[in-house]
């Protein structure tokens, strides 16, 4: 079977075709591959009430996904919820926030599981029976989980140093996990080798171009819930600076497929400032993104020193009116703080890039001060739980005295707060 | 001493010269190296080993650089697996005994 609207991967740089395969590099200049569609064709099979009455996964928007056949891995992901965040909006200085909110995504807790989705139902399209990955955490845990769910075998390569939560959670669905000794971007550089010699689907290699397509179905959901209509400000965290081109081009693809109205969107990044080449090459006003050899950030998901689609994402937030700032571990802290005690979720250290990074964003009146921003939260607080060790206030044990309690609470908020004693 | 230093240079450029350097060949570049993951090539820094690839696989030097000599956005050489824009460049030094590799950068994230 073929699909009628996925036509062609197509080289970013010089524009070359290439047909639907496991290749991710143009032979000619090694730009990365992408993949085309026809939009004519989907314009004409699709509308919102078309969309509207399909399941609430990420699979409603499945013209705009590069498979030929149905899904057959990840069925239930995506659709995940757009809160509205006042009491967040408030302590940001600005009129109306939204968190987007994949840390309940299905099943691994992260944007991950939309890519993941995409990148094993294509490999098993192709026939491929073992899959794999490069990953800083989130998407080998999606990986393993989505591969075991299928019956696939699965290797994810880590940095030996992660978070013990996103290893155990690798290691739990009985993927095969390789701790490398080294940054990411030497798993990354490993993982390319072994891509070249080994005929297995490695999701962020040689699927790339599948596998980034998944992540558009996040901007395509935004639209949707915001009533199909763009956010004016969206800011989404960078690692490869994948997501946040990706979501670009699906605000373009509804454009272009007439589900919304054509209007401004700026696209904002955040990064970490102990890895901030996307950042630092934007403030600059470059777009040579100067690798960081060795990153330093407890925000581990976001800690990629060369940034394969870092001169893009500089390309898309300059087009698009927006800006890119990075943060501190200390403020990616008070970051995830924030959004927890606003907005009630709890969100991984990228999270907390994010929220600070919209902060200073509206602080600089990069985003105006009457604007309304979605912030792209992507993965979920307990997965990187350990880096908030030391930093949260223990529980105050007490005898199971109704006295003690009564101190304890006219301790916090004054004697008068306590209910009067009813005479007996 | 200055004397001791270049007479020690000259003797290891002289075995270098005379030595190959394996270098690992990435698939969008094999169909020039006849289906080769892995090529040899002389040179004393990563500069000279790639122009040695050139001269032996036509074609390999316009995919590797762009019009005004540099290495594309895209393309990352390694030694050892450290990422040659972390030491010198092309004028990085190898010799016999260095693992050389070639990798498109367009992977992970």
């Amino acid at each position: 079977m073929q699909s009628e609207f996925f036509t062609n991967l197509r080289c970013r740089e010089c524009g070359r075709l290439y047909p639907k395969e496991a290749v991710h590099v143009c032979e000619w200049d090694f730009g990365p591959l992408e993949a085309v569609y026809d939009y004519e064709a989907i314009r004409q099979q699709i509308s919102r009430d078309r969309i509207e009455s399909r399941p609430p996964t990420m699979w409603r928007y499945r013209e705009f996904l590069p498979l030929d056949g149905e899904p057959t891995v990840g069925t239930q992901v995506g659709f995940t919820p757009l809160v509205r965040a006042d009491r967040l909006a408030k302590a940001l200085g600005v009129r109306e926030a939204y968190v987007k909110n994949d840390t309940v995504n299905y099943p691994t807790l992260s944007f991950k599981d939309r890519v993941v989705a995409v990148s094993l139902s294509r490999a098993k399209e192709m026939g491929f029976t073992v899959v794999a990955c490069a990953s800083t955490g989130n998407l080998a845990n999606s990986v393993a989980a989505n591969a075991a769910s299928v019956g696939l075998e699965s290797y994810v390569l880590i940095p030996s140093d992660l978070e013990a939560s996103k290893v155990l959670g690798s290691l739990v669905y009985g993927s095969r996990v390789i701790g490398i000794r080294g940054p990411y971007d030497k798993v990354n550089r490993l993982c390319s080798e072994i891509a070249g010699k080994y005929q297995w689907a490695f999701v962020n290699v040689n699927l790339r171009p599948y596998y980034a397509e998944g992540s558009k179905t996040m901007g395509f959901e935004i639209a949707e819930q915001l009533g199909w209509r763009l956010p004016s400000h969206t800011v989404i965290p960078m690692a490869s600076g994948s997501l946040l081109t990706k979501i670009a081009k699906s605000y373009q693809e509804l454009i272009v497929t007439n589900l919304v109205e054509k209007t401004p969107f700026a696209i904002h990044g955040a990064q970490a400032t102990g890895c901030n080449p996307i950042s630092e090459a934007f403030r600059k006003g470059t777009d040579l993104v100067q690798p960081v050899p060795k990153p330093q950030t407890i925000a581990k998901s976001l800690a990629i020193g060369t940034p394969a689609d870092g001169y893009y994402a500089i390309q898309t937030m300059r087009k698009s009116g927006g800006a890119a700032e990075d943060a501190s571990d200390a403020e990616i802290l008070a970051g995830i703080q924030l959004l927890a005690e606003t907005a009630g979720i709890f969100a991984e250290t990228a999270g907390g890039v994010t929220v600070a990074c919209a902060r200073k964003l509206i602080a600089s009146g990069k985003i105006p001060e009457d604007a309304s921003v979605v912030l792209c939260i992507t993965g979920h607080g307990l997965k990187t739980a350990e880096a908030l060790s030391g930093v949260l206030a223990s529980p105050r044990v007490i005898d199971p005295s109704l006295r003690e309690f009564d101190r304890l609470v006219s301790s916090d908020l004054g004697q008068a707060s306590l209910p009067e004693t009813v005479a007996p | 001493m200055i004397f001791n230093q270049r007479k020690e240079n000259k003797t290891m450029s002289e075995v270098s010269a005379e030595q190959t350097i394996p270098v690992r060949i990435p698939t969008p570049l094999r169909g020039l190296t006849g289906n080769k993951d892995q090529v040899s090539a002389r040179g004393e820094t990563i500069g000279e080993l790639l122009k040695d690839l050139q001269a032996q696989f036509p074609g390999i030097g316009e995919r590797l650089f762009d019009q005004t000599g540099a290495l594309r956005r895209f393309v990352a050489v390694y030694v050892n697996g450290e990422d040659i824009r972390f030491l010198k460049d092309q004028e990085t030094p190898v010799g016999p005994e260095d693992e050389v590799s070639i990798v498109p950068a367009v992977a992970g994230g």
